[in-house]
């Protein structure tokens, strides 16, 4: 049954799915807010790599904290956080066929979100807020800077809620019928970790906000500051957690759009969905596996158990996206040897490649760094060093940014209904911001592995000096692919050939195109193909050898330091 | 189909290859669980967490006390964009309890000890949150975590001899990169 209100809706000319112009007008909101968060934040970027770079220092010592200050906020919560509403308004509605729920809401939560950002980004900018992205007291901000912040979560709050909305509405009026489609099940997981990370968040943020205006705890100064570690690691882990639920998604999402690939088992995904949900909070113990105050056996239990169970939920997504995609290919009559699929599918459209880089850069490099980091004992050797931003590089630049990025080269043109200007660069696009980013963070992992210690200037750690190069140089062709992400994407949207009226052009040739509509539109099922995801268990078992290679290797280099208990 | 809804039979379990990953991928889990209470038990290295509750001037009344009964001569340490200080150095007696305080922006005392003896360090900070790593010789990089209002106790057994850096790698103001100190073993 429809629900959409008079007027208020348009059917896709490429899809044929009905669009809420009402949710059409806050996915574009929220994205040109990511989009420009993601802007600012990589300016200060390239500032803080370059100054890490020994021989380039850039900036001076609180330059260099307030910029990484401005970094870390506007990448890791604005830019994502306003990119993952828009895609939570997109999977609430369109993929449904319903309508937002309340315009109304959605008006309420963009503007606390906004607002909250400027106000955030203008106190760090005028020098009252250089206390890095987690504010540990006794390090005292301006009170904007943590008002700005509650703003900015409650704001995050109500548009959840109002994804929530979305789905119920859409039950209750029957638009869709049985269970909600994959992608839809997976931005579900990523709003509910969202709601248990933004309570963590008002629990130590509010308060926070309140001792900063003498209310409650005196000052901030005041606050213990192993309770505020704990409290707001339930909020800056999980709240990565979102975006890997998001950006898991969205592997699906563009595995299916260019490729035409579909899950092998609806149930596997779907499980490994709730693991996230499940286990992800109490995984952010491994924040605290070298601090005072909490047990050796803390630390392991919520570590182990806990941590292990979302692994397995990224080792199985990890398996599926890629083994879906090969069973589509082969499908497709790409069923040439082992990797015959692979060779032959879609590089040239970046949706495609910024979706397999990221699944590779997260798993074989973010996911492997991740876990081994967080094992307590081997977070000795590793604890605040470059490693750390080494390994979440690898995950929400490499992982989610990248998955964001291609997800972008279908929006626009699906949403605003514009073609992309220069399509050659942005076919480039996903391998020049790949390597860049996993220079940048090799050079991290590799300096931090020397000790040279993350949010700080100055290295002063021998053997550092080249990786730190590579940090820098990285830095610099990571940039220059954000770059022409962001001049491409506001270049489409202001002034892109308009495709109203017709399908979009995207970016495989008709032949191509045609044959993963038919996947799409087609009633199959992997497991009833009779093909095989060879080139994919190769894949999976080589992760796995280079998994067990690195992290045993850190217990050997753990067990050449001094002896401590 | 990951975009539309799925057919009404989509609740299917795992087969094949994925079947075979899953299960590959859940063992790995367990060795991963077992290596961290094994690490525990025979390991050399692990972070007890063991700290008390302390008043930062408490905790500084205890240090100068420390340093006053064990202090042998003074150190000159540098610092990469500050003059050179005179930093007393502590030769305490072998298995005792020392002292290290952080503070914006030195470690205090430098710390002479003996290698193969263990200590009973405890470190707090009196102001601000700060990194305690050790830096040095065949690449010893050790890291731990120092509050304020807590006294961290690490019973560490240096094996390794020469100069040690201490850096400070959580952010805590200012000239926080010039936050260093030292550790002499021999």
């Amino acid at each position: 049954m429809e629900n959409f209100l008079p007027n208020k809706m348009r059917v896709c000319d490429t899809t044929g799915l009905p669009v809420c112009l009402e949710a059409e007008r806050f996915i574009k909101l929220n994205a040109v807010a990511a989009v420009v968060s993601l802007l600012i934040g990589a300016l200060a970027g390239i500032t803080v790599a370059l100054t890490r770079w020994e021989v380039v220092r850039f900036v001076s010592d609180l330059t260099y904290y307030r910029v990484l200050t401005f970094h870390g906020l506007n990448m890791l919560i604005f830019w994502i956080i306003f990119m993952e509403i828009a895609i939570l308004y997109f999977a609430g509605t369109t993929l449904l066929k319903s309508r937002l729920a309340s315009p109304a809401l959605a008006w309420v939560g963009f503007i606390l979100m906004a607002g909250g950002a400027l106000a955030v980004n203008i106190t760090i900018l005028q020098g009252k807020g250089d206390v890095l992205m987690t504010s540990y007291p006794p390090l005292a901000a301006d009170p904007v800077f943590y008002g700005g912040i509650v703003s900015f979560a409650v704001g995050t709050l109500i548009a959840v809620i109002n994804f929530f909305l979305c789905i119920y509405i859409a039950r209750r009026d029957r638009t869709y019928k049985g269970s909600v489609p994959l992608v839809v099940f997976g931005a579900i997981a990523a709003a509910i970790i969202a709601v248990l990370t933004l309570l963590h968040g008002a629990a130590i943020m509010v308060p926070t906000f309140l001792a900063s205006l003498g209310i409650g705890w005196g000052s901030v100064s005041d606050i213990d500051p192993a309770v505020y570690r704990l409290v707001w690691w339930g909020l800056g882990h999980p709240s990565q957690q979102i975006n890997v639920a998001a950006h898991v998604a969205v592997w699906y999402l563009l595995a299916t759009l260019t490729t035409g690939a579909r899950p092998l088992s609806q149930s596997v995904c779907r499980v490994a969905f709730v693991l996230y949900i499940l286990f992800i909070n109490l995984a952010s113990a491994h924040h605290l596996l070298v601090d005072p105050g909490v047990s050796a056996e803390w630390k392991m239990w919520n570590t182990s158990y806990a941590l292990y169970l979302a692994v397995l939920a990224s080792m199985i997504h990890g398996f599926t996206v890629p083994a879906s995609v090969e069973i589509a290919m082969r499908k497709k009559g790409f069923n040439e040897g082992l990797f015959g699929w692979l060779k032959a599918a879609p590089w040239k459209d970046p949706g495609f490649s910024a979706m397999f880089l990221s699944l590779f850069i997260f798993g074989f490099g973010g996911g492997v760094t991740g876990v081994t980091l967080g094992t307590h004992q081997i977070n000795i050797i590793a604890h605040n060093t470059l490693r750390i931003p080494g390994h979440f590089h690898m995950t929400v630049a490499g992982g989610t940014s990248l998955a964001f990025m291609g997800l972008a080269y279908y929006v626009v043109p699906l949403i605003w209904r514009r073609e992309y200007p220069v399509k050659a660069l942005c076919r480039l696009q996903p391998y020049i911001f790949a390597l860049g980013l996993s220079m940048m963070a090799i050079g991290m992992v590799a300096a931090g592995m020397h000790g040279a210690p993350r949010r700080t200037p100055l290295s002063g750690v021998e053997g550092a000096g080249p990786w730190l190069a590579l940090l820098g140089i990285g830095g610099v062709v990571t940039f220059t692919g954000v770059l022409i992400f962001v001049l491409t994407t506001v270049v489409a949207v202001f002034f892109g050939k308009s495709n109203k009226g017709g399908p979009i052009e995207g970016w495989q040739d008709m032949e191509r195109m045609k044959s993963n509509l038919a996947l799409i539109t087609s009633d199959w099922q992997p497991s009833k193909t009779g093909l095989k995801a060879k080139g994919t268990v190769a894949l999976v078992l080589l992760f796995m050898a280079w998994f067990a290679v690195y992290y045993f290797a850190n217990w050997k280099a753990l067990a050449d330091v001094w002896h401590v208990r | 189909m990951s975009i539309t809804q799925p057919p009404a039979d989509w609740c299917e379990p795992p087969h094949g290859a994925e079947k075979m990953w899953i299960g590959l991928s859940l063992v790995w889990c367990i060795v991963l669980s077992i290596a961290m209470p094994y690490w525990h038990l025979k390991g050399k290295q692990t972070s007890s967490g063991e700290a008390y509750k302390v008043a930062p001037g408490d905790f500084n009344t205890r240090t100068e006390k420390f340093v006053q009964a064990t202090r042998t001569g003074t150190m000159e340490v540098t610092y990469p964009n500050r003059a050179p200080e005179k930093v007393p150095v502590c030769e305490p007696a072998p298995g005792s309890d020392i002292y290290l305080i952080g503070r914006a922006w030195r470690w205090y005392p430098v710390l002479k000890l003996k290698k193969g003896v263990e200590y009973r360090l405890h470190v707090s900070s009196l102001d601000f949150q700060h990194g305690l790593s050790v830096q040095g010789e065949q690449g010893l990089n050790m890291n731990f975590h120092v509050l304020p209002g807590y006294d961290h106790v690490l019973r560490i057994t240096p094996t390794t001899t020469g100069e040690f850096t201490i850096i400070c790698n959580e952010f805590c103001g200012g000239e926080h990169a010039d936050m260093r100190g030292k550790i002499i073993v021999e």
